[in-house]
């Protein structure tokens, strides 16, 4: 039973991880109808930088500021300069910009940084809470990363529900013509959505590193699970991305605690598969006709 | 030229894909006699790219669906041959037959979640399988060896060839001659009706499923066979390697196999040439290039990735009909020239890019 309890926990305190990079797939999604496959390499390389700022400076606030300020301008940089030009073309020639991006950046990251994980630090403790003498596998540093992305969501919602920014992004995504008609910069919108989206990315990153190391391909997993966490949750819909993270998080850790830890990407890929297999377009995503 | 193309022999596909075969065998046996052992390696390692590469390269090009998992569908092929050759000691062309229907048969459920979807949500689903593969190898190391993977013997060369037949040499005609069949199949297979099918059901699935073309079979049959043709690929990359680990099957070799694809072009198998050559050479390359700049290992070992990388972006913005389509073109415009002045162009393009 506290087994149970334990994988529960840290369940959730992944899942809130996986949310966040589906989030930030999400988010990219929406403004440009591109998944963003350098997605976990960009946040790697905005985590490498935290590090290096954390190592020289000290404090992990402003190695975190560093990182989601650096990724606000990647994020903003990468679509303005390699994503324009595909837009609106063949959904593939995206999706191989994207993973041509991805091997830039872990190369780089490889020949700067060296190709062996490290270690880096946690904003509050790793050790577990404990309850009644028994020590919970959740630790303050877990209620952090669960915290800070419900209020990431949060702020979000409210951004494209209240706000004038929020309305004309919406709009961009989803009637550009009328929008641009209407004088919405459409492209500065998806610029935005992209900035965004690399801000959350970063800060998913520097979230997840203590638990998985940072290293070039560290990041890998997390991706895949974002991207399963996001089609759970319709590729469309914030909300349905955070749900999709969390639901995810939770079967992975039963997967990892009762069966093999190893095999948690092998079982994300799994249940892709069998979601695909019976709503293509994701669990919670309204049906939409197909154009002929 | 033009009386034979119209004569009824030349005409057939199979003829035609016979001819080519062995044309090309003959060039393979005359260059493999002609270069030493480390070349014959070097030979060897491209004939298995080729046949990974023309898999995928023709799962482009017929079916319009671009898979990421092709090398861990290597992976299959590769461990499936190293456990039946070394534990169960299967003769070498049985357990490469077994690979490659091993990756077809992993390739099944992939291929049918393939025909429902489009762009992204399969890109997406195969690079969940290349990261998630690897794993079973850690996971299971007394069935997989682990990190360390599973050793096979050197496939020895039979004895009527002469005692001097290095085996370097016998294992470039063994995957040269698995290279050959995968371009037979594919050849006879885009030049056939279900080859054509397979087009109908890229261009309009609705349109072909008015015609009474059954779509999702089509498109699984295409990714199938494009699993096949990685399996085989991957079994022959255990027998030259002879070895056959997780870390020979990262998600980087996918994406090389993708780069070598885009650059010879999406679809086209003369494409998968030029990218075979590309990820035989450019390794080596870099390792020089690394030397003669007294580059560290730690730049040296990531280079490749890096090209890879900007390849893909360059061919994409810039050239997105790869070397392939760039030879085709310059042909199409001196053929145009010379038909101009003769008789009214032919219009019969062969690719399907």
């Amino acid at each position: 039973m506290t087994k149970f309890i334990d994988l529960t926990l840290s369940g959730i305190s992944d899942g809130a991880i996986y949310a966040a990079v589906a989030l930030a797939l999400v988010l990219i999604w929406r403004a440009t109808r591109v998944v963003n496959f350098a997605q976990g390499a960009m946040l790697m390389i905005t985590t490498f930088i935290a590090s290096a700022v954390i190592n020289s400076t000290g404090s992990y606030v402003i190695g975190l500021v560093v990182a989601l300020i650096t990724g606000f301008v990647f994020g903003a940089l990468v679509e303005r300069v390699l994503i324009r030009p595909v837009e609106g073309g063949p959904p593939l020639n995206a999706v191989i910009v994207t993973l041509g991006l991805y091997s830039i950046l872990v190369a780089a990251a490889g020949m700067i940084w060296g190709n062996t994980p490290r270690a880096f630090p946690a904003a509050f403790s790793l050790r577990g809470y404990k309850v009644g003498g028994t020590t919970l596998l959740f630790t303050p540093n877990d209620t952090f990363i669960v915290l800070v992305v419900l209020l990431v969501a949060a702020v979000l919602a409210l951004l494209f529900r209240f706000t004038p920014l929020g309305l004309q992004m919406r709009a961009a995504a989803f009637a550009p013509e009328v929008a641009r008609l209407l004088g919405t910069r459409v492209g500065r919108m998806f610029t935005i959505g992209w900035a965004f989206a690399a801000v959350v990315g970063s800060l998913a990153g520097v979230l997840v590193a203590p638990e998985v190391f940072l290293g070039p391909n560290s990041f890998d997993p997390i991706l895949i699970s974002g991207f399963v966490a996001a089609v759970l949750g319709g590729l469309d819909s914030p909300p349905g991305a955070v749900v999709g993270g969390i639901l995810l998080g939770l079967a992975l850790s039963y997967v990892s605690g009762y069966w093999q830890s190893a095999l948690v990407p092998l079982v994300a890929f799994v249940i892709l598969l069998g979601v695909l297999m019976v709503r293509p377009t994701g669990l919670f995503s309204a049906a939409r006709e197909r154009r002929v | 030229m033009k009386s034979v193309a119209r004569s009824g022999l030349a005409r057939s596909t199979l003829v035609r894909s016979l001819i080519l075969v062995a044309i090309v065998g003959l060039i393979l046996l005359a260059v493999s006699a002609f270069i030493g052992d480390y070349r014959n390696t070097q030979l060897a390692t491209g004939a298995y790219f080729f046949a990974a590469l023309a898999g995928l390269t023709v799962l482009a090009g017929l079916s319009g669906k671009i898979s990421l998992g092709h090398g861990a569908l290597m992976a299959v092929g590769a461990y499936a041959v190293a456990l039946l050759v070394g534990n169960e000691h299967w003769p070498l062309a049985a357990a490469l037959a077994a690979g490659t229907v091993a990756a077809m048969i992993i390739g099944i459920p992939i291929g049918a979640a393939a025909t429902r979807l489009h762009g992204p949500y399969l890109a997406g689903l195969t690079l969940a399988f290349a990261v998630g593969l690897p794993a079973l190898a850690d996971t299971y190391p007394s069935t997989f060896g682990g990190e360390n993977g599973l050793t096979i013997n050197p496939p020895t060369a039979p004895s009527w060839l002469g005692a001097n037949f290095s085996f370097e040499h016998w294992e470039a005609w063994v995957a040269c001659l698995g290279a050959l069949i995968v371009l037979f199949v594919l050849y006879n297979l885009i030049h056939s009706g279900i080859g054509r099918s397979m087009r109908a059901a890229r261009d309009d699935e609705i349109a072909a499923a008015l015609c009474g073309l059954r779509v999702g079979p089509t498109h699984t049959l295409a990714f199938v066979v494009s699993a096949g043709c990685a399996g085989l690929g991957g079994g022959l990359l255990a027998v030259v390697n002879e070895l056959a680990q997780p870390g020979a099957f990262p998600l980087a070799l996918s994406l090389s196999l993708l780069t070598g694809v885009v650059l010879g072009g999406l679809g086209s198998l003369a494409g998968a040439v030029w990218g075979a050559a590309l990820l035989v050479f450019l390794p080596s390359w870099t390792t020089d290039l690394g030397h003669a700049f007294s580059l560290s290992n730690q730049v040296a070992f990531n280079l490749p990735l890096a090209i890879y990388g900007i390849v893909l972006i360059v061919a994409m913005l810039a050239w997105p009909s790869g070397i392939q389509g760039g030879v085709r073109a310059i042909a199409g415009l001196v053929r145009s020239r010379f038909a101009a002045r003769s008789q009214p162009a032919e219009v019969a393009p062969e690719s399907q890019g």
